[in-house]
């Protein structure tokens, strides 16, 4: 073979591994014993999600008066969450198909637990809804099927029914992506397992699979298939959930530009979490010659320019406002960032507009340490963009005489906690037990620089 | 195994380039067992491409279909309700869930169909013990008989891209 190496170009892979290294290396994480900071965060996610049980226990035992709703904010803290958790999910599903399709070799490395992150962060969403209902065992009222009542059948015409069928979808298509990707390396664990257990297990997630090339043939076409349904797929999701405030007549959430305002901050406060998450995972796992430094610089790039739509969304917005002539639009503005909740609205934009900005510079993107930070104050200001919605939007309404406030109460707040400790419990014990890395993806772009580089 | 010759590999290229030369002499490839999908590899082997494009259009037409005539069954003519004077078939506001299920359709739809070309059996298990392609190798199996040449020429041509064969 020869050897042609192009040295403008980075590895994408650091440490010049050959195809057994990336097996052993990936493969030798979920035989380790973990280590003492795994232990650390499984116990803190645990007790976390324990906390969210016992909240959301008393709050369906109570019913939903528990929470700090009243009749002129009805949606708050609980739908916050929702569309916060489901724009998390939102960047999986990018990396793992968007990229895909624009032959983006460097998401080898990081899609698997992407997609890992996409699926637990929509469970975390589904959640909401369904302990909104108040009675959340008639949940599947939800789905239109044959009953007794008439049959009288779901409003086909409601946004909320929309998001029934988005957020299914959504979770069934990008389940079934995850497993379609990981039937290659379950045959790699597999074929190396010792343990007479693990084989069987792996052996019948992998379905049989040995690498012969006729099914990778199909195999390739099938995922390319899956891409292609799941990047419109991901778009449309948080355009309908979007369209849960868009459709209505409420000033501050009737506005057309929703749909990609929306999809563009889910990218981006995905971004953000992928970009927490995978520093997290390279460094406790030791796992900095796969998830390399060009990858996290790859992601802020991606950062900067959702950042940027997300900057211009709530600067089109102000400007609607003016433009448009209607007084309750420009009131609805201006007291967005003037009135009760003109701090949340100052730490959205702090944190929204002010942090990608500083990814302009190289030195900045290459410092692990301040990406990492960086990426948390993301989360944090996007978590503020749906409050600032939903809260500011809702509270003073068209009659001062039914002006109100919202202060959550402490079962929301450890609702909240509680779902971050179910995302980070699955993702933990995701990355003990699933090769987090897809092997087989990136034994591809192994020769990436020689002639393997297209 | 006495039906077949099987030659090991250490990278992909020397694979490809084997693969076209041993079908060039006309023999007949039977398969080739790699530890990724290897780019371009289906056109050395004269592959044709998968069909699961088509079956993907079939179940996704499929999906909207169902979900098109559903929703206007179900919101028009089982139990019409007036919904803030809406017509009883308000289409535009039955595309987003059309939309949704036409994914779900051609999704599901396409993955099953994946998994029934083999009957639920990705592939045959190995030719041989040491026949393991998840990890390092590449291996390609060559069926023996018709072909007009010797099989030592094929043995040959493994030989010349560094490959060696697989004893029994």
């Amino acid at each position: 073979m020869d050897n042609v190496v192009n040295s403008i170009r980075d590895p994408q892979i650091f440490g010049n591994k050959s195809l057994t290294d990336v097996t052993e290396d990936v493969c030798n994480v979920m035989d380790r014993k973990p280590k003492k900071l795994w232990w650390i965060g499984i116990i803190l996610s645990l007790s976390a999600l324990l906390l969210g049980i016992v909240a959301v226990s008393y709050q369906i035992a109570t019913g939903i008066g528990v929470w700090g709703l009243n009749k002129t904010v009805g949606w708050a803290f609980d739908i916050t969450n929702f569309v916060f958790w489901v724009g998390i999910g939102h960047a999986g599903t990018l990396i793992s198909a968007i990229l895909f399709l624009f032959r983006q070799k460097w998401r080898t490395s990081i899609n698997r637990s992407a997609e890992a992150m996409t699926i637990f962060a929509v469970i975390c969403a589904g959640i909401f809804p369904i302990i909104h209902m108040g009675r959340p065992w008639f949940g599947f009222w939800a789905l239109p099927y044959p009953n007794f009542r008439g049959p009288l059948w779901v409003n086909f015409r409601s946004p909320l029914a929309w998001d029934v069928f988005a957020i299914s979808t959504y979770l069934i298509i990008s389940a079934t992506f995850w497993y379609i990707g990981m039937i290659p390396d379950f045959a790699t664990v597999r074929d190396r397992a010792k343990n007479k257990m693990k084989k069987f297990i792996f052996g019948i997630l992998s379905v049989g699979w040995n690498g012969s090339f006729k099914v990778w043939h199909r195999y390739e076409a099938l995922y390319g298939i899956l891409a292609g349904l799941a990047t419109p797929l991901v778009v449309s999701v948080h355009t309908v959930v979007s369209f849960d405030f868009a459709t209505s007549a409420i000033p501050g959430w009737h506005t057309t530009t929703f749909p990609p305002y929306f999809v563009a901050g889910a990218v981006f406060s995905g971004f953000a979490m992928v970009l927490s998450l995978m520093i997290i995972a390279r460094k406790t796992l030791g796992l900095e010659e796969y998830i390399t430094i060009n990858h996290i610089e790859n992601m802020t790039k991606v950062i900067i320019v959702t950042g940027g739509i997300v900057t211009l969304s709530y600067a089109t917005e102000f400007f609607i406002a003016w433009y448009s002539g209607n007084g309750y639009e420009q009131f609805v503005f201006l007291n967005r960032a003037l009135g009760p909740f003109s701090w949340a609205y100052w730490i959205m934009v702090g944190c929204n507009l002010i942090t990608p900005q500083f990814f302009w510079f190289r030195k900045i993107r290459r410092n692990v340490l301040l990406v990492f930070i960086l990426t948390i104050f993301v989360n944090i200001g996007m978590w503020f963009e749906r409050f600032v919605i939903i809260v500011t939007s809702l509270h003073r309404d068209f009659l001062p005489s039914a002006w109100s406030t919202y202060s959550p109460t402490l079962v929301e707040i450890s609702t909240l906690i509680g779902s971050f400790g179910l995302f980070f419990t699955l993702f933990l014990l995701f990355i003990k037990f699933f090769p987090m890395i897809a092997i087989g993806e990136v034994k591809s772009v192994l020769n990436y620089r020689g002639r393997g580089g297209k | 195994m006495e039906k077949y010759l099987v030659g090991e590999f250490d990278n992909e290229y020397d694979l490809k380039d084997a693969v076209s030369a041993i079908r060039n002499d006309g023999f007949i490839i039977e398969d080739a067992y790699t530890p990724y999908g290897v780019h371009g590899l289906d056109n050395a082997m004269g592959l044709k491409p998968s069909r699961l494009a088509k079956v993907c259009f079939g179940f996704a037409t499929l999906g909207l279909t169902v979900a098109l005539w559903l929703q206007y069954l179900l919101s028009a003519v089982d139990w019409p309700i007036n919904i803030g004077g809406r017509p009883w078939n308000s289409v535009p506001a039955f595309m987003p869930i059309a939309f949704e299920v036409t994914i779900l359709f051609a999704g599901l739809g396409t993955v099953f169909s994946f998994f029934l070309w083999r009957k639920f059996k990705i592939a045959k298990r190995n030719y041989h013990p040491s026949f393991i392609a998840t990890d390092n190798k590449f291996f390609v199996v060559i069926y023996k008989g018709e072909q007009r040449k010797p099989m030592s020429s094929a043995i040959e041509i493994i030989h010349q891209f560094h490959g060696k064969k697989v004893e029994a």
